[in-house]
This record gives structure tokens, C-alpha cells and sequence, in this order.
């Protein structure tokens, strides 16, 4: 068990390392900081000093090594723009990010369960029908699409709901929070509903195949022999054996959610990490992409080394495998 | 339940918190955000624009662009090389220290440190002197005659704050000081505090009660907010969640002139766009043309003039609202002659005589360098000067990316990798002399002149006329000296200047505000009706 999490944390090293690597690369590609960084009249001087004290002159492994010992060591460096350290700034705006991408992880599920079930139950309903046309467009718009036109329709149009932003929030220690106010949840609403749409669709396919396939097996037809009431077959039968893959997408998918808010955030200017690397993108702020990235790369690792040592805990068959081949 | 009651009464109570919304409350949107509150971090519009709500210099310009005095309440060009400001007596900073001599010679001295981007503000000032509490005497290099304008935008911190914050150098984009206090706090004199700043999503400013001047707003509470996406930030104002937006897309003037409550603001901003040629090479490395520069020759540059339709760019692009350019300044700009202002006409036969004359019967082909998120509709600019270069036979590559690859490519660092290209530029002093060092000047000199010829465009008679506009004290003899040296930029088609394009506002119908031709917002002007 031991050596098994030692393989995976070393291999998870190696991604961090490769993410790093190449995205670092990218970034000679995106355009130089310097001139958005100082005004027009600063002498030319001037502007070869800075890049100079940037070290934006030295070659791309020595700026490499800087950036992957620093990184070790958990500093990431001074955001240009900001002028401030980077990783204040992502601790500032990840409430923004986690809490949207919560909230819409959660109506993603329950919306799309509830979905999926009932397609899969009454298969010819009209209902059904047009859940199955909702959910076509939800995963063929454009994320940017579906945003724009959900703010024209409830913030230009019916004006019930913000354009943009996150509302009033309230500071919970470091974590600011837009639960707790109304401006707050009305800010919420869209960009959720924009950012769970593709994830609803998703689920809503997975579970509804799911059942389908559970539904043809023996011991549902059982179950039904036995005279069992169908909410009971429905539910307690044929959902609970669908879940499993479920719950491993769900899981794998909140890092998807996590890392994908950049869109929705960007439409709806919603303060969170996504937006602050866009504006990073767009004023070549290395330090700000580069701390970024790697966040991501971390998330997904981490998400991935919990259900690979979930597996290991629950599949008592990969521990069997290793034991055989051990002797 | 009982978690549901806490939850609703958590509810109730952060509903109750909230201030209610008063009529004083200002709210608005640019596109990006001020990059410090710092005020000699960055020499950029919209962050010194942004400032000077909080922060004065010793002079300023009104919102109709006329120099009044600020921090000063006069001032003297006392000899040749020296000018003597009175300052006003009473003004307090934010903190309620007293603003006196000693604090316009600490920030002389600020803006003179490492991260300072007001070096070349900085350059001017040789020497401060402070005669007594309310006079200081500010030493030039050799005699300056525009300082004053060009020190608007310097604006004046107070020492004693700075001392206790430990902010006595300006905050550096290179990092090494992180957490510089002026750069998220601030303490000027002017008419707004800084309540609150989240930098890129949130500056809360409210009202100086004891604010030393007159001015017309009566915002009590001003909130900014940037948005980055063109059609959020349009929503936004539709949708009355900000009074006042820009920039606003040209192609969204319609939309806000049929919505109800908003309307678009426009007029010429100071800013000229301008195409440049390589000049200075000996060979194009864009082009087919080999062992000669057809750039060279005034022909080849009449005749890429005599192309350009600007009335069909002007309408078909800018819809309307560009002022077409024969100079390289904008009518705003100190030392602007109207009659000099005209262009050489549209003419595609005379343009294709030129270019045979010139030994390119068949024209030839160049690559053009454009920015595609900079200027108003730059890249349609662009695209369209290409299809009429393509009637006169020049078949011109585009190559249109964003601005930080376009300057990266375009500018010194890179050796001025560009045959062709398209440019804009807004004189920061609003005089001329600012346009002749930076963009017509031959470069290359340790003078520092040219730095943004990217052409290389070069007539040493320039260079001499800009260092005597420099220290020319006559204003007759000046203005002189201006117009001959864009006569003969103009003879010899140096640049070929397109148009001064529009600012494009969104305004609510609940306030009134005035537009200044540098793109700047002024708090100073804001009345919420």
C-alpha cells in the first residue's frame, strides 16, 4: 500500500513537472510583458532594464529552473499587472471559483439525476423527448453563447437578475463569501445555471444509459416478479447500481468544472481564478498563467491519486494482482 | 427547521446590511482596471486618469482641456531655467496632514526612485528647491517653456504618510517590494478617498468632505468595476448595473441609441492612427522587391497615400465618426495648424502613375505589422488599406495579432521588425513637441529621440527643430518651428496619418458627465440626476 502511494505521488511529480514544462514553454508565444507594463513615454532604457531585472532575457531552462525551484518552495513570484504576490491573489479569488463551481456541480447532479431517471423510465414521454432536446443544446451551445444570452434575457430583457459580477459579499475570515447576501445569490444564479449546463447533460446521458442497461438485468425482472412496487424497483434497485460510475464521474468532472469556469467567469466578469488568468493571458502576466496552470495540474492529480488509492482501498482485486505477481 | 430559520434569518440580516442604494451612488466600467494606486507605478491614461480622483498635481486641466492651477495656485517661469510655484495654502491630504513644499520635493524625489514609471516626468527636473512652506522652485536642465503642462500628471503624495507606510519609492513592476503600502492604499488630496480596493474586480471611492476645491459632482460613493468582455459590459449599462461604460463598440452605438435610459458618447479623441514605412533598411525582408528599399523613394510613399480612401474608412468602418488626419496631431494638441491639416486626395490613377514613375509598375509586396486589440476596429483598418493598396497593385500581407505580440515584434527591443505598419499615438503632454522627439525624430542618436520611428523615417532638420521647441520660450516662434518641421514630415510623406478616432461612451440618462478628449474620466464632473 505503501509503496503503491509512493509510485503514485512520484508519477504525480512527474506531471507537475511535464505541466509545467509546457506551459512554460507557451508563454514565449503569447507576446512580451514589458511593454504592457510601462507607460509610453518610458525610455527605451528603461524598458531593457526591466527585462533585464525580469530575467526575461535569460535562456528558457535557466528561466525554467527559476520557476520550478521557486514553485517547489510554494512562492510563485510577484504578479506583473497586480504588482502584488501571486499567491494572494489566487487565494483571493479561489472562493469566487470554488463556490460557483460548487453550486453548479450540485444543480449539474440533481438536475441531471432526476433527468436521466425519468428519461430512462418513461422513455416515450413527451417530457422525455423534449428533456433529451434540452439537454442536445446544452452540450452543443457554446458556453460563451448560452451566458451571453442568458444575461440579454434576464439581465437587459427582464432585468430580474445582475449582468455581471458577484454581488455583495461577506468575509468569513479569508474567505469571502457571496452565499450570504442577496446580491450575492442573484449574482450566482446565471453564471451557475451557464456553468452546470454542459455537465447537466452529461450526467443526465450517463445516468439515463445506466439505467437502461440496469433495467434489462435479471434482477430487476425479479424484483418485479416479486411484485415489488416500481418506485421501489426505480430507486432502490436500479438507481443505487447505477451510481457507481456516476459518483467517479461526478468526481472527476468537479475538476473539469473547477479548471472550465474560465469561460463562464470571463462572460459574467465573475471574480474568480478563471478571469484573473484570462486578464493574465491577455497582459502576458507570466508569474499569474504559470501559478495557474500548475494549480490546475494540481487539482486534477490530486483528485486523480484519491480515487486511484479509493480504488485500491475498495477493489480488493488490485490488491490480490499485486500480491500474486509480488511472489 | 431550525437550520432553515438560521439560514433565513442569516438571509434577512445580510439583506439589512446592505446599504441601501443612495441617489448619490456613481457606478461605472472600463475595460480594464487601474494597475495601482500608486501614482508614479505606471505613466498610463487610465491609471493616472483614474488617480487623479484621489490624487492632484500642482496644475490640471478642466474638462474643457484648459490648464487651470491644482495644487499651485500660480506659477512663474522666474528665469530662463527655473519655474517658481506658489502653492495653495489649506489643503490637506486625506489624512489631514498639511500638503506643503516639503511634499512636492519628497515626490520630485519618489519619482526619481528604482520603480518609478515617471522618470521621464522625473528627466525634467533637475532641481528642486524649497524657499519657504508655500513656494517651491523647480530647477529645469535647460529652459523648459511647457513644463507646467507637462507636469499634470505628477501628482503629489505626502511625505510624512509615505515615511510611516514605508513608501518612500515608487512600487515596481519587477517586484522585490511586494506589499508597497501605495499600492493598494492611497493618500492624496483630491476630491475621493479610496474606501476600498480588490485589485481587477473592485474600487469603492467615496466623497472628501473637506475637499478644497469647487466641482460640480455630487457623487457621494463612486463604484468601479472593470469588465473585460465588450458585450458584458454593454449589457451592463442596458441593464442600468453601471451609469457610465467605455469603451463601447463602435457597432453597439445603434443598440444603445434604441435602448431605453442609455446613450452613446462620442466624440474625437486626441489620439491619431497613423501607417508607417520602413525606411531605413537597405532591403524589405517582406518584400519581392530585392537590393532596394521601394520605401525609400517619396514616390512609393505619395502614391500608398494617394490609395487610401479615408472617407470609405471613415464611413464604412468607424461609422461616421473618425476625423480624418493630414497632420500627425489631433486638433486638441498645442501647436495644431487647421491649414496644415489637409491630405493628399484619393487617386488610384495618380497612384499608380507615382508607383511607375517610381520604377513599380507592377507594384510590389510588403507585409503589414497591426495590433488587433488596441485601437477602434484597428485589424478593419487594416484589412481595408490592404484591399486599396491591392487596386494600385501592392499586394499586402496582414499580419494582425494582439498587442503584446504586435509591440513585442514592433518596438526597439526587437530591432524594429516591421516594413509596414499601423500605429496610433496620443501625445501624453498634449503639445507637439511630445509627437516630434517620439515619432518623427531620426533615432538612433543617444539623445533619445525617435524611440517610437518605427520606420526609421529620418531628417536631421527635425531633430534640430524638436530640441529648439524644446527651449523655445516665444510662443509665436514656437508654433513657428512646429509647423515647419511638420511641413517638411508632410513633404516627404514620412508617415501617412489616417484619422483621430472617436471616444465611445455609454452613459445613463441618470447622470450627466463630460467626455475629455484624452479618454479621461474626471469624478470631478459626475452629477447623478
Amino acid at each position: 500500500m505503501i509503496s503503491f502511494i509512493f509510485k503514485r505521488v512520484f508519477q504525480s511529480v512527474i506531471v507537475m513537472l511535464t505541466v509545467a514544462l509546457i506551459a512554460f514553454a507557451l508563454f514565449r508565444f503569447v507576446g512580451d510583458p514589458v511593454n504592457n507594463m510601462v507607460g509610453q513615454d518610458t525610455t527605451l532604457e528603461e524598458r531593457a532594464e526591466l527585462r533585464d531585472r525580469l530575467g526575461l532575457d535569460d535562456s528558457f531552462f535557466v528561466q525554467f529552473g527559476r520557476f520550478a525551484k521557486n514553485a517547489a518552495q510554494g512562492e510563485f513570484g510577484i504578479s506583473y499587472q497586480h504588482r502584488r504576490p501571486v499567491s494572494e491573489l489566487i487565494a483571493e479569488r479561489a472562493p469566487a471559483t470554488l463556490e460557483l463551481a460548487l453550486i453548479s456541480a450540485f444543480i449539474a447532479t440533481a438536475i441531471g439525476i432526476f433527468m436521466g431517471v425519468y428519461t430512462a423510465i418513461h422513455r416515450t414521454a413527451l417530457l422525455s423527448r423534449a428533456m433529451m432536446t434540452i439537454s442536445l443544446i446544452g452540450i452543443s451551445l457554446p458556453v460563451f453563447l448560452t451566458g451571453i444570452l442568458l444575461i440579454l434575457l434576464f439581465g437587459v430583457i427582464l432585468r430580474w437578475l445582475p449582468t455581471f459580477g458577484r454581488g455583495e459579499v461577506v468575509q468569513l475570515g479569508w474567505w469571502s463569501t457571496g452565499l450570504l447576501t442577496t446580491s450575492g445569490l442573484k449574482a450566482l444564479i446565471l453564471p451557475a445555471i451557464t456553468l452546470a449546463l454542459f455537465q447537466m447533460t452529461l450526467i443526465m446521458r450517463l445516468v439515463r444509459a445506466e439505467m437502461l442497461e440496469v433495467l434489462r438485468t435479471d434482477f430487476v425482472k425479479f424484483g418485479r416478479a416479486r411484485g415489488l412496487p416500481d418506485r421501489y424497483i426505480h430507486f432502490k434497485t436500479a438507481l443505487k447500481n447505477t451510481m457507481v460510475p456516476v459518483i467517479t464521474i461526478i468526481g472527476l468532472q468537479l475538476g473539469a468544472v473547477i479548471a472550465f469556469a474560465i469561460v463562464t467567469e470571463t462572460v459574467f466578469q465573475w471574480p474568480g481564478m478563471g478571469l484573473l488568468f484570462i486578464q493574465a493571458v491577455r497582459e502576458v502576466d507570466i508569474p499569474i498563467m504559470a501559478a495557474y496552470l500548475v494549480m490546475i495540474a494540481l487539482i486534477f492529480v490530486v483528485i486523480n491519486l484519491i480515487v486511484d488509492i479509493l480504488y485500491y482501498v475498495v477493489d480488493p482485486r488490485l490488491r490480490v494482482d499485486r500480491a500474486a505477481t509480488g511472489h | 427547521m431550525t437550520l432553515r430559520k438560521t439560514l433565513t434569518a442569516a438571509l434577512l440580516g445580510s439583506a439589512m446590511l446592505a446599504a441601501p442604494a443612495s441617489a448619490e451612488e456613481f457606478k461605472f466600467a472600463f475595460q480594464g482596471d487601474a494597475s495601482t494606486m500608486d501614482p508614479h507605478g505606471l505613466f498610463e491614461t487610465f491609471t493616472l486618469g483614474f488617480q487623479r480622483n484621489v490624487y492632484e498635481g500642482l496644475v490640471a486641466r478642466n474638462g474643457k482641456m484648459e490648464m487651470i492651477g491644482a495644487l499651485a495656485e500660480s506659477w512663474e517661469n522666474t528665469s530662463p531655467n527655473v519655474w517658481t510655484f506658489n502653492l495653495r495654502k489649506g489643503v490637506k491630504f486625506h489624512n489631514g496632514n498639511d500638503m506643503k513644499a516639503d511634499d512636492v520635493a519628497f515626490s520630485v524625489e519618489r519619482i526619481n526612485s528604482e520603480g518609478s514609471d515617471l522618470k521621464t516626468v522625473a528627466s525634467l527636473i533637475k532641481d528642486v528647491k524649497v524657499v519657504d512652506d508655500y513656494t517651491v522652485e523647480l530647477h529645469t536642465p535647460a529652459p523648459n517653456p511647457i513644463l507646467p503642462l507637462q507636469l499634470e500628471i505628477f501628482y503629489i503624495m505626502d511625505k510624512e504618510w509615505s515615511e510611516e507606510n514605508g513608501t518612500t519609492e515608487a512600487t515596481s513592476v519587477a517586484g522585490g517590494d511586494e506589499g508597497n503600502f501605495a499600492n493598494l492604499n492611497a493618500n492624496g488630496t483630491g476630491p475621493f478617498k479610496l474606501e476600498s480596493r480588490q485589485t481587477g474586480v473592485k474600487t469603492v471611492l467615496v466623497k472628501n468632505d473637506d475637499y478644497w476645491g469647487e466641482m460640480a459632482s455630487n457623487v457621494t460613493k463612486a463604484i468601479f468595476t472593470p469588465i473585460d468582455q465588450d458585450a458584458t459590459r454593454v449589457a451592463a449599462l442596458i441593464s442600468g448595473d453601471v451609469h457610465l461604460a467605455w469603451p463601447i463598440p463602435v457597432q453597439d452605438w445603434k443598440r444603445l441609441e434604441s435602448a431605453d435610459g442609455v446613450a452613446p458618447l462620442t466624440g474625437p479623441e486626441a489620439r491619431t492612427i497613423f501607417l508607417g514605412f520602413n525606411q531605413e533598411d537597405d532591403e524589405l525582408a517582406t518584400s519581392d522587391i530585392k537590393g532596394e528599399n521601394p520605401f525609400k523613394d517619396v514616390r512609393v510613399r505619395q502614391a500608398f497615400m494617394h490609395a487610401i480612401d479615408i472617407e470609405a474608412i471613415k464611413k464604412k468602418i468607424m461609422r461616421g465618426s473618425a476625423t480624418p488626419a493630414g497632420l500627425m496631431i489631433a486638433p486638441q494638441i498645442n501647436g495644431f495648424n487647421a491649414s496644415q491639416n489637409d491630405r493628399l486626395a484619393f487617386n488610384v490613377e495618380g497612384a499608380k502613375q507615382l508607383l511607375a514613375d517610381a520604377g513599380y509598375p507592377d507594384g510590389f509586396e510588403v507585409t503589414m505589422d497591426c495590433p488587433n486589440d488596441r485601437y477602434v476596429n484597428d485589424e478593419k483598418i487594416c484589412q481595408a488599406s490592404a484591399s486599396m493598396l491591392a487596386k494600385i497593385g501592392v499586394k499586402v500581407n496582414l499580419l494582425a495579432q494582439t498587442k503584446s505580440k504586435y509591440f513585442g515584434k514592433v518596438l526597439a527591443q526587437n530591432d524594429y521588425d516591421t516594413d509596414f505598419f499601423l500605429l496610433g499615438w496620443t501625445p501624453s503632454t498634449f503639445d507637439a513637441h511630445n509627437v516630434m522627439s517620439a515619432l518623427i525624430s531620426c533615432r538612433g542618436g543617444d539623445d533619445n529621440l525617435g524611440a517610437f520611428n518605427l520606420g526609421g523615417y529620418c531628417n536631421p532638420a527635425i531633430n534640430a527643430l524638436t530640441a529648439m521647441v524644446q527651449s523655445e520660450s516665444n510662443q509665436e516662434m514656437r508654433q513657428k518651428m512646429i509647423e515647419v518641421a511638420f511641413h517638411i514630415h508632410k513633404q516627404e510623406v514620412g508617415h501617412i496619418p489616417l484619422h483621430q478616432q472617436p471616444l465611445s461612451w455609454g452613459v445613463s440618462e441618470k447622470v450627466d458627465v463630460i467626455q475629455r478628449p484624452d479618454n479621461i474620466f474626471d469624478l470631478r464632473d459626475a452629477v447623478v440626476k
